[in-house]
């Protein structure tokens, strides 16, 4: 459906995207993940012709989007980071505009106006003024502009931004279902926002492609800090006796949280750290001490992200496509 | 290009701008008829259109200064960009809508030598032909406009731009007489035109180099034909100054001469601004 090949873009002497390939296959949700700067927005304003690129080419569906615009640029619908909204406008009147820049004309025009109006639940609003909608109804809006058309791809960049919970929840229930029916790509910074809306993960960093994944492998490598953390009301000192007890502990931190409790974090060399828990709870259990809470810690984005852009820098090949997670030991510490 | 013009004159019309150019054109144009047609009883229609074409000065840069700074300012270029019609599509539909709210004040205009022309003897034909020349001109102030407001996101800074342009072309034939007609002069002048387009180059292409490398070549070549005949410079600064003013060329018209070459001067300048519009947001894909 999307083909990324060789894609660069540089400002100046900066590196926004450096060297992206992959393939986006039709009617899956992508979640585009990275940490702010890493070139989301860029890489996205070239897929969708809004930006030019230094070198390489984007393909929608055959179509190069430099060489024949008009042709890919049908194919896509995009909702850029700020949604490119005339605010003097009423949704209604906008929609119109941009179905007759879209092409659409007349019975038709109608026709999916009012289809996309309802698809985003937009109609009680459809004749105010876009200004003087809520943040979450004027994503809506912008949404509903990237639907007309019919296109197969829909693009949205970080359609969640700014919203409260409960907008997010109905964003995110909208995304969920318009991958139904079209090919969604949506960049977040929201770890757990794209796992659990997305089918395959893409996940870039520095502009460069670092994992291209299902949720679930990825998760399978989001456990490798190998670290496990418990509450407890006994002393420091009595944990450290019965913790030392434990084999595969590796490092061991104990920390008294003021309320009389104390905090323990422990890292094993164990591959699988559910083995780890396992055998702490039953420590505890058979001395007759109570835990009063046991977390297996998963690492956060973040982390990750830091420490794939250092190994990257170390390595000067750059990421295979589809690859998995480059290092496996990325988050051990 | 039918959505782009028909959603930019339901725009002009929702806000103040269109009636605003209207009301300002029609003032002029009405004082203008008001002093020579009935006051001075003249009965030639040309004068009143030419009498406060200065007005141009501040009605044009109104009508086009937010037409591509606000889309920049909203973000709603992105839009633009995205959808699946070309720069040239988006440039000409608002230029097009910015005519249609320039020919409806015009064609109200167009009434008065008729109603002129029953109380006396109006040569209905340089009236009329002065209104089509009336219309390039402005037309061709227009795109001037369309291109300011296409270098900036800030509407203000459009408006006091296209004021600054629109009054000096206003005023470069009178002002083209106190200029220096020695050949030192012209040279120092086209010096320093280079080097503001160098700057210009440097502004939009971020290019130093090629900023440098051009106004290094073309003061080399003035120095070169000063040096090899420099009575070529002698009044060449005010000539150029008279050559480009639109204001002066529709004088012509006034007098009573359709003058073919200034309709092609008129229609070279708005193809030019326009094409530089074009450019201008093409660019913005670049960087």
């Amino acid at each position: 459906m999307i083909e990324i090949s060789h894609l660069t873009k540089r400002y100046g002497e900066h590196l926004a995207v450096s060297d992206l390939s992959f393939t986006v296959d039709s009617g899956q949700i992508y979640g585009f993940l990275g940490p702010n700067g890493a070139g989301k927005s860029t890489t996205m304003n070239i897929m969708t012709g809004c930006l030019s690129a230094t070198e390489g080419s984007v393909r929608i569906d055959g179509h190069d989007i430099f060489e024949e615009p008009n042709q890919a640029k049908k194919l896509i619908g995009y909702l850029p980071e700020q949604p490119p909204l005339y605010m003097n406008e009423t949704p209604e009147e906008y929609l119109r505009f941009v179905g007759e820049a879209k092409g659409l004309r007349g019975g038709e025009l109608e026709r999916q106006i009012d289809e996309v109006i309802s698809q985003t639940g937009i109609k009680e609003v459809a004749h105010r003024r876009i200004s003087a909608l809520s943040k979450g109804y004027k994503q809506r809006v912008g949404i509903a502009q990237a639907l007309l058309g019919n296109p197969k791809v829909i693009i949205l960049d970080e359609p969640t931004v700014g919203l409260d919970p409960i907008q997010l929840i109905e964003i995110r229930d909208l995304i969920k279902e318009l991958g139904q029916t079209h090919t969604v790509i949506f960049s977040s910074h929201i770890l757990s926002e794209v796992q659990t809306i997305c089918d395959q993960i893409i996940m870039i960093a520095k502009g460069k492609l670092v994992a291209f994944d299902t949720p679930e492998n990825l998760e399978k490598h989001l456990l490798s800090p190998n670290e496990v953390v418990l509450t407890s009301d006994d002393s420091a000192a009595e944990i450290r006796v019965l913790l030392e007890g434990v084999d595969h502990i590796t490092d061991l931190t104990l920390e008294e949280t003021g309320t009389g409790l104390v905090t323990a974090r422990i890292k094993t060399d164990l591959s699988n750290v559910y083995d780890l828990s396992r055998t702490v709870f039953f420590a505890f259990a058979t001395a007759g001490k109570a835990l009063l809470e046991l977390t297996v810690k998963k690492a956060n984005l973040e982390d990750i992200f830091l420490e794939l852009a250092e190994t990257d820098d170390g390595a000067s090949e750059p990421p295979a496509v589809e690859a998995e997670i480059v290092d496996s030991e990325v988050a051990e510490e | 290009m039918t959505a782009v013009l028909k959603h930019e004159l339901k725009s002009y019309f929702r806000s103040m701008t269109a009636y605003v150019f209207g009301a300002g054109l029609l003032l002029a144009v009405g004082l203008g008829a008001m002093l020579y047609n009935i006051e001075a009883a003249v009965s030639n229609f040309e004068f009143a259109l030419s009498y406060f074409s200065i007005i141009f000065a501040v009605i044009v840069p109104i009508l086009t200064m937010r037409v591509i700074a606000e889309e920049r300012k909203q973000k709603t270029d992105q839009l633009l960009y995205s959808l699946p019609i070309t720069t040239t599509q988006v440039v000409v539909g608002k230029y097009l809508a910015l005519l249609a709210v320039y020919v409806i004040p015009l064609c109200i205009v167009a009434v008065y030598p008729l109603i002129f022309s029953q109380f006396g003897d109006v040569y209905l034909l340089t009236s009329y032909g002065s209104m089509l020349a009336f219309f390039i001109m402005g037309a061709a102030l227009i795109a001037l406009g369309v291109f300011i407001s296409s270098l900036t996101d800030n509407q203000g800074f459009a408006a006091g731009v296209g004021i600054a342009v629109i009054l000096l072309n206003y005023f470069s034939v009178s002002l083209s007489e106190y200029v220096s007609t020695t050949a030192f002069g012209s040279v120092v002048a086209l010096c320093v035109i280079i080097l503001a387009l160098g700057a210009v180059i440097k502004h939009l292409t971020k290019n130093e180099n090629l900023a440098y490398g051009i106004c290094f070549v073309l003061i080399a070549a003035i120095a070169i034909t000063c040096f090899m005949d420099s009575t070529k410079f002698e009044g060449l600064l005010p000539s150029v100054m008279t050559r480009l003013s639109l204001f002066d060329r529709f004088t012509g018209f006034v007098n009573g001469v359709f003058d073919m070459a200034s309709i092609v001067y008129y229609a070279s300048v708005i193809v030019f601004f326009l094409f530089l519009s074009i450019q201008s947001l093409e660019k913005r894909r670049y960087n």
